[in-house]
């Protein structure tokens, strides 16, 4: 297990969190390389499917970030997307999907280090959960022979 | 039933309307849909406790709507479908006529689609108590066994996609499933493809299932997905209120309050 | 060959089970699960279920899954790897409880695998698979095998068929071909040689509801009848009907890509969807239900017997009680046979 590298996948939105993750960059601060970003428009833009395609791929976890609540670029794309994570994480939960291994954040254009920050717990967090076997078990399931359902 | 069958032939004598959808007897002892076109097929028509399939369904059928302007004998769930689809443009008063079948045996005559909106809304939607149960027991589950329980329920699923025919809600001519060029959710039957395919369709129904149970009554392997859009309903009611098929307004999922509650994101 | 006749012991079913287990077939047998019964690989004896009219899905699954994989493949820069099935992979099977309505669905499935090309893997499923009948006891208002050349203890399609001698009693054992023979080599002292028992007597009783000849001869004229719309307006345009049924064989091929690689899949398909016949330019030939549901009719009772020379529809039923809304299809025939142009 110690030599788990988790692959995790961030979506965010274009004016707030990308903007703080390139100011993360710039302003050199040093965090893990786990992530592969994924840049939307507006938080509103990020389906669920999406987040369910990110497992599929063989992400261990997931980032969905974008602009904190009234600092929306188009005004209220944050706030849908906020009443549609809240169902959905239930409609995961009850389904057994581990929501453990899915951030929600906020992060501005001016949090660089929030975004470090959040980055390197989740990280730490999804390395103690280990891999997403069960979910990688289900999305391969070409490797198994299938007879019958 | 009299009294139902004596105002179908009315409205179809007077030319009122085109079509009476309603029920009739079936094979095996189940109602099934009927589509009185004459006075004379009033006769046909019942109505009892086993009425239980949701004619809502039937229209924004093609067929059904090509024949003009109609009338629908409504359950409770059947005119909470109809303000559902009213508010989503889907039918207005001018082409459809309401004939209400209450709780208490009542045969009621809706002037236009208002009154209808204004009957149900005397009766809040909630969950049966089996219901409730059945999801108190998969709460108590470990996550895991949660996760191995719904695979093994969703494993029998092949993809007919008869609840969501069955379903006045899904009514969309090109549902995502059926996009497969490419693909998004998987097409063939398979653990993954059930999945998402059970999933989108919860998703896709929250805030506006009504609670009609037509998609699991529909299943022929009596798959419990229903349960899905129960716990969707209830969630709602937790953190927004709960909703009502309302003829104006905005959809619960549709709009948001500036300060809807949370408590994980960072 | 001739049919043997033999008796197996009421105790003796457990041992067969057990038997063929122990030779490696995997056997799939009716099991319950949310009061429905379906053919599942089962494990146990104990999990098979009995008593029942009728299995909700037919066991076609058994030669014909629902999805199966027919070639991997991996994209390089400039090449294209595909390894096609390995049909060494198919394991023996044993179709355990199967109704003859439904042992007789296999001709009419293989009719259609083998029409023109003949389906290679539908064929390597179906030599390796064998199919223990069980005669029907019991019958219910959906079952019709009588009016479509069947009845409840037709061995056509069964390797072997078993009849109970009255509820809990001993089995009547047809061996029926050679890979039912094949059965009896290993588990021989089970099936004792005897002339006791007259299977008819025990047999469910079926009335013949309608002619299918009359009917086919019917339907060359019926293509622009209004009948079709009468009946199909409560079709609600699902595949319930199609999937559960022993004779439908449409399907879908279906890419299953996971970035450089992934995997052809045949899956279902069914006549009663929507999209069913939509072309790449848009325009779809059947755009209404009604002539779905003609097709449906037409190809089971015309298209399949002229072309093929097989109904492709066996009695079983099972479309009238998975249809969500009622469309029976014994009630539907019956009227087709009764009107008149
Ligand atoms: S999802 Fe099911 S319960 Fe909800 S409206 Fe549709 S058919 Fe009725
Ligand atoms: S009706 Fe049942 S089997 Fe058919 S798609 Fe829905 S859940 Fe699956
Ligand atoms: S059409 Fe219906 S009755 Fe005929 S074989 Fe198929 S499922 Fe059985
Ligand atoms: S006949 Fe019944 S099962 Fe078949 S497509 Fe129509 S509604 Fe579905």
């Amino acid at each position: 297990m110690s030599d788990f590298e988790p692959r995790i996948v961030a979506f965010v939105c274009n004016w707030c969190t990308y903007a703080g993750a390139d100011l993360t960059g710039t302003s050199r601060i040093k965090y893990a390389s786990n992530v592969r970003i994924v840049r939307f428009p507006c938080t509103g833009r990020i389906d669920y499917m999406l987040l369910l395609k990110a497992f599929d791929e063989g992400a261990d976890g997931i980032i969905v970030s974008g602009c904190h609540p009234n600092d929306c670029h188009y005004t209220s794309g944050n706030f849908h997307a906020r009443r549609r994570w809240i169902m959905f994480r239930e409609l995961c939960d009850l389904m057994g999907i581990d929501i453990n291994r899915i951030q929600f954040s906020w992060v501005s254009a001016a949090e660089g280090s929030k975004w470090a920050d959040v980055v390197n717990t989740t990280v730490t967090k999804i390395r103690e959960l280990g891999p997403y076997t069960e979910y990688k078990k289900v999305a391969n399931w070409p490797v198994k022979e299938v007879i019958n359902g | 039933m009299d009294e139902l069958r004596n105002k179908v032939k009315a409205l179809l004598e007077a030319k009122t309307v085109n079509v009476v959808i309603g029920y009739e007897e079936g094979t095996g002892k189940k109602p099934r849909a009927v589509f009185a076109v004459k006075p004379e097929d009033a006769a046909k028509l019942i109505y009892d406790s086993r009425c239980v399939l949701n004619l809502a369904a039937y229209i924004t059928k093609h067929e059904v709507k090509a024949k003009g302007k109609m009338a629908i004998t409504a359950t409770l769930p059947v005119m909470r479908s109809i303000i559902q689809l009213a508010s989503e443009f889907q039918v207005n008063d001018n082409n459809l006529f309401v004939i209400g079948l209450t709780p208490d045996n009542q045969v009621i005559e809706f002037k236009n689609l208002a009154e209808v909106e204004t009957f149900i809304h005397k009766f809040e939607i909630s969950i049966d108590s089996k219901y409730k149960e059945a999801l108190e027991k998969l709460d108590k589950m470990s996550r895991t066994d949660r996760w191995n329980w719904w695979i093994n329920e969703l494993a029998p699923c092949f993809k007919c996609y008869a609840c969501r025919a069955a379903c006045p809600m899904c009514y969309c001519h090109r549902c995502t499933v059926d996009f497969n060029q490419p693909q998004w959710i998987p097409v063939p039957s398979h653990e993954l493809g059930n999945l998402e395919w059970h999933i989108m369709r919860a998703v896709h129904l929250t805030g506006r299932c009504i609670d009609c149970d037509a998609c699991a009554n529909a299943c022929p392997l009596g798959i419990p997905i229903n349960l899905l859009n129960k716990r969707l309903l209830e969630d709602a009611k937790k953190h927004f209120g709960g909703y009502q098929p309302m003829l104006k307004g905005d959809h619960l999922m549709s709009t948001f309050k500036p300060d809807d509650k949370e408590n994980f994101i960072r | 060959m001739t049919i043997d006749k033999r008796i197996l012991r009421k105790d003796s079913l457990e041992k067969l089970f057990n038997i063929l287990r122990e030779n490696n077939r995997t056997i799939f047998a009716p099991v319950e699960h949310n009061g429905k019964i379906s053919f599942k690989a089962s494990g146990s004896f104990s999990s098979v279920a009995t008593d029942y009219i009728q299995t909700t899905q037919s066991s076609k699954e058994a030669a014909f899954p629902r999805t199966e994989k027919i070639l991997d493949y991996t994209k390089t820069r400039d090449n294209i790897n595909a390894s096609p099935f390995d049909h060494n992979q198919i394991p023996e099977v044993v179709i355990w409880g199967v109704r003859p309505c439904d042992a007789m669905g296999i001709a009419e499935l293989s009719a259609i695998f083998n029409w023109d090309l003949k389906d290679e893997i539908y064929n390597q499923r179906l030599a390796k698979t064998t199919v223990i009948g069980f005669s029907c006891m019991k019958a219910d208002e959906s079952c019709f095998c009588t009016s479509v050349g069947g009845n409840p203890g037709n061995t056509e399609g069964s390797d072997i068929l078993l009849t109970r001698m009255g509820e809990g009693g001993d089995l009547i054992a047809e061996i029926i071909t050679d890979k039912g023979a094949a059965i009896v080599s290993f588990a021989g002292e089970l099936f004792q040689k005897s002339e006791e028992g007259q299977k008819e007597k025990y047999l469910a009783d079926v009335p013949v509801k309608f002619n299918r000849d009359e009917i086919r001869k019917k339907l060359d004229k019926y293509f622009e009848s209004d009948i079709w719309v009468k009946q199909s307006l409560r079709c609600i345009g699902c595949g319930a009907c199609a999937y559960v049924c022993p004779t439908c064989a449409c399907f879908d091929i279906q890419d299953e890509i996971h970035g450089k690689s992934g995997s052809r899949v045949r899956c279902w398909d069914s006549c009663g969807f929507s999209q069913f016949t939509i072309h790449t330019s848009g325009h779809n030939p059947r755009e209404v239900q009604s002539q779905r549901w003609r097709q449906r009719i037409m190809h089971k009772f015309s298209y399949m017997p002229e072309r093929l020379d097989v109904y492709g529809c066996t009695g079983c039923g099972r479309c009238s009680r998975a249809c969500p809304v009622d469309m029976n299809i014994l009630e539907h025939l019956t009227s087709i046979q009764e009107v008149t142009l």
